[in-house]
């Protein structure tokens, strides 16, 4: 069994659980199991093709799967898949442009 | 509206790692409990400003350290609940990069550095519905 830890801005949407656990072959699959399982989670991982959103990076293990094979990315027995969000931010344009004012 | 508590050995850690890095902005992750509506942070940990290019005025976090963040969280029965940057040399309130990025739940704690002086700590969470950010109030825990 493959375990998916699901980050914590999106457990809501899988009723507070941190952790999936799919006996499911490649990444891609347990996606698809997981948003079987949990709809309303699809929304926030997935586009409109079905395709995991450019925000959004999957791992396993400690590789992010764009280096090893996608979403055809095998999976062995325990392995660890991440759903990674992107976080990033800065001050306000409108700040820095006031700070080159002064 | 949401309570936000947060330890002082927590706040001290934002505090001097936004002084450490001006004129840089600083970040990192947020860990401690949330249960019936409050929130106490108890563990702040600095990561690297992984923003290539002007990290005075924008700061990112990298896939890998965010996977090792849950990793950490699940191995030490803690919740990751949130991330803490400053904005050196402005004010402690969210930009219209933060907001692009928010993810519902979590905190956005932001210190205002000044000067390279540690000055307002403040905290923020998304409402969804409006697509804005609500402060919450940020309070010292005080164990009794």
């Amino acid at each position: 069994m493959a375990t998916l830890i699901i980050p914590t801005p999106l457990r809501k949407y899988t009723e507070d659980q941190a952790t999936f656990s799919t006996g499911a072959i490649t990444v891609n699959d347990a996606i698809q199991e997981l948003t079987e399982i949990y709809p309303n989670i699809a929304n926030h991982i997935l586009d409109g093709n079905g395709k995991v959103r450019s925000f959004i990076k999957i791992f396993v293990g400690e590789d992010d799967i764009r280096s090893l094979d996608g979403g055809e990315t095998v999976l062995e027995d325990n392995a660890v898949v991440s759903i990674v969000p992107a976080i990033a931010g800065g001050m306000s344009d409108m700040y820095q442009k006031i700070m080159l004012w002064r | 509206m949401y309570h936000t508590f947060i330890l002082p050995d927590a706040e001290q850690v934002i505090r001097e790692h936004g002084e450490k890095d001006f004129p840089d902005e600083c970040v990192g992750f947020l860990y401690g409990t949330d249960s019936a509506g409050e929130r106490i942070i108890r563990q702040a940990i600095p990561i690297k400003n992984s923003k290539e290019g002007d990290k005075r005025r924008r700061f990112e976090i990298s896939p890998l350290d965010y996977m090792r963040a849950e990793t950490y969280a699940l191995t030490h029965q803690t919740t990751l609940l949130g991330v803490y940057h400053s904005h050196p040399q402005h004010p402690a309130i969210p930009s219209e990069h933060d907001l692009k990025q928010a993810l519902p739940f979590f905190s956005y704690i932001i210190l205002s550095v000044l000067d390279q002086k540690a000055d307002i700590i403040r905290s923020w969470r998304l409402n969804e519905a409006s697509h804005s950010f609500e402060e919450e109030p940020l309070a010292i825990y005080a164990a009794l």
